[in-house]
C-alpha cells in the first residue's frame, strides 16, 4: 500500500430474509449505530449460502465475511440454518488449509427482534477483522496470492 | 511439405500422462497421421522452438496443450503456440485447472526449491543450488525461471476449447479426433468457442451405477479398513467421494471399481468453484445439528484442502494458499 489511509476493513454480510435481515432493518429503524464497513446481501435463507459466495468475496477484495441466519430451531425453512452451520464449519477448515485465517468468516444467529444484537455483532466483527489487518487476496497479480512469495530470483539466489 | 492441416501437441508443467493417453487411442493414432501433418510434438518427435517460431501465424490447425504454466519457458511456448494455432485446446487437468502441480500453489517458491534440493530425501552432498543464469567462457547460459505460482493455460492466453481429465479418457480423445476429422471433411461443425469437449455435461454420479438413497452421514471414513458395499453409493457409506461435483465423461471408472471419485475431470457444468461446491454438498448430508458433533464428523476429512482442491487449486477462486498467514495475520 502506497497511501497512508488507515485500514478500513471491507466486510460482506449475508443475511436471511426472515430473521437476520429483519434484525438489520430493526437496527436501522431504531437508529442503532454500527460500523459502516459491512455490505449486506439478502438471501432467502442462510441455507442458500453457497460457499462459492464466500470464496468469491474473499478473492475479490473483502477482508471478512459475516454469515447470519435465524436461531437454531427457528428457521423459516425448518432446518436449513443447520445446513448453513455445517457448511460454515467445513468452510472454515478449508480456508485454514488455504492460508486464510478462519476468524475472517463468522456465523451469527439473530432473530427479527435482535436489532441491537445484530448491530453489536457487526461492530465487534469489524474490530476483529481490523486487528487481523487487510487480507488483500486480490484477484489479480497485485494481491497477496502473488505478493506473499518472494521473486523467483530471490528464491534461487 | 504436405498440404495436410498441421497438428501440434505440447507439454508444459505436467507428468506426461496426457501424451500416453493420446497414444492409448491405439490404431486411431493412424487417423491423426493420415489427416494431419504433425509439426511439433516434443515427446514424440524432434523439433526445435525456432522451427515453430518460423511458422506463419495461425498455420497450425490444432494444438493440444497439456500442462500448467509453471515457468517462463511454459509461458513463452503458450503464447507462441497461441499465435501459431487456429484452435488451441487446454488438454488435460493441468492446463484446465492446475491439477497436482497446482498444489504447489500452497507453498512459496523458496519452499519448493528447498524441498527439491535441500531436504533429507535428496542426495545432494555438495549442496548444489540452481542458478537462473551462469557465465561460461562461451557466454551466459540460462535456465527457465520458476513463476511465483502455477497458472492454468487460460490464465495466460486465450483458449478455444477445454478438454478435462487426468488424463483425458482415451475414448474421449478418439471421439474428439473423429469430430475434428469430420469437420475437416465438412461433415460436422465445431462446437462454440470456449466449450468443454471430450466430456459430459453432468456429474460423475449421473454415470455411476451404484444405488442411491437419501444420504445421511454419521461419519466420514477412509476407503480401507471397512467392508464396502459393492452396490451402494460410496458417499452414503461415509466415503468422501467427489463424484457429486465432478464432470462426467469417464463412465464413473473409480466408483465402479470400488474407489471414490477424486475429481480429476474437474468441476461439473456450471460450477464456479469446485471445492466450494463439494463443501456445500458434503456439509448438506452430515446428520447432525450439534456444532461439537459436526466437528467430530468433520475430523474424518483430515485434509479438506487436499480433498476439495486436489485438481482444482490453480483454477479455483482463491487460486493459491497463503502459508504465511500465521506469521503476518493473513
Amino acid at each position: 500500500m502506497t497511501n497512508n489511509k488507515p485500514f478500513e476493513p471491507v466486510i460482506i454480510g449475508f443475511t436471511c430474509n426472515w430473521c437476520s435481515y429483519r434484525a438489520a432493518d430493526l437496527a436501522g429503524t431504531s437508529r442503532t449505530k454500527y460500523a459502516p464497513n459491512i455490505r449486506l446481501l439478502r438471501l432467502m435463507c442462510s441455507g442458500r449460502l453457497d460457499p462459492t459466495f464466500v470464496f468469491k468475496a474473499l478473492a475479490n477484495g473483502a477482508d471478512g465475511v459475516m454469515i447470519t441466519g435465524c436461531h437454531p430451531g427457528e428457521c423459516h425453512y425448518l432446518e436449513q440454518n443447520y445446513k448453513a452451520l455445517r457448511r460454515f464449519q467445513l468452510m472454515r477448515r478449508t480456508l485454514e488449509g488455504l492460508g486464510v485465517d478462519p476468524r475472517r468468516v463468522k456465523l451469527v444467529w439473530a432473530s427479527a427482534a435482535e436489532g441491537a444484537k445484530f448491530a453489536q455483532e457487526v461492530t465487534s466483527f469489524v474490530e476483529e477483522v481490523r486487528a487481523l489487518g487487510p487480507l488483500n487476496w486480490g484477484a489479480g497479480e497485485n494481491g497477496r496470492v502473488a505478493e506473499y512469495q518472494s521473486t523467483p530470483q530471490e528464491a534461487l539466489a | 511439405m504436405s498440404d495436410k492441416p498441421k497438428f501440434a501437441m505440447y507439454w508444459a508443467a505436467s507428468c506426461g500422462g496426457c501424451e500416453i493417453a493420446v497414444l492409448n487411442i491405439h490404431e486411431k493414432i493412424l487417423d491423426v497421421d493420415a489427416n494431419f501433418d504433425v509439426v511439433f510434438w516434443p515427446v514424440a518427435m524432434d523439433a526445435k522452438y525456432k522451427d515453430v517460431e518460423a511458422m506463419e501465424d495461425g498455420s497450425i490447425l490444432l494444438t493440444l496443450f497439456n500442462g500448467g504454466i509453471r515457468n517462463d519457458e511454459n509461458a513463452h511456448i503458450a503464447k507462441l503456440l497461441r499465435r501459431k494455432s487456429k484452435l488451441l485446446v487446454a488438454f488435460g487437468s493441468c492446463a484446465n485447472e492446475g491439477c497436482i502441480p497446482g498444489l504447489a500453489n500452497l507453498s512459496p517458491v523458496e519452499d519448493i526449491v528447498n524441498t527439491a534440493f535441500h531436504t533429507i530425501s535428496t542426495d545432494n552432498p555438495n549442496g548444489i543450488h540452481p542458478q537462473i543464469s551462469y557465465k561460461m567462457p562461451e557466454g551466459e547460459i540460462r535456465i527457465p525461471t520458476i513463476l511465483p505460482r502455477l497458472k492454468t493455460l487460460d490464465q495466460v492466453v486465450d483458449v478455444d476449447y477445454y478438454m478435462p481429465g487426468c488424463p483425458p479418457e482415451s475414448h474421449q480423445i478418439a471421439a474428439v479426433i473423429d469430430l475434428v476429422v469430420q469437420v475437416l471433411q465438412g461433415k460436422a461443425e465445431l462446437p462454440p468457442k470456449g466449450a468443454v469437449i471430450g466430456a459430459g455435461n453432468s456429474t460423475v454420479c449421473d454415470e455411476c451405477q451404484r444405488k442411491r438413497n437419501v444420504k445421511t452421514i454419521n461419519s466420514f471414513n477412509r476407503i480401507f479398513g471397512q467392508a464396502i458395499d459393492p452396490e451402494l453409493c460410496l458417499l452414503e457409506q461415509g466415503i468422501p467421494c467427489n463424484g457429486i461435483a465432478t464432470r462426467s465423461g469417464c463412465n464413473a471408472r473409480c466408483p465402479t471399481a470400488g474407489a471414490q471419485c477424486i475429481g480429476c475431470y474437474g468441476p461439473a457444468e456450471g460450477v464456479v468453484d469446485y471445492g466450494a461446491r463439494l463443501i456445500s454438498g458434503f456439509a448438506s448430508v452430515i446428520n447432525s445439528k450439534d456444532p461439537k458433533e459436526i466437528d467430530t464428523i468433520l475430523d474424518g476429512i483430515p485434509d479438506p484442502t487436499g480433498q476439495f482442491y486436489r485438481f482444482n487449486l490453480a483454477g479455483s477462486l482463491l487460486k493459491a494458499g497463503a502459508p504465511a498467514w500465521k506469521k503476518n495475520g493473513g
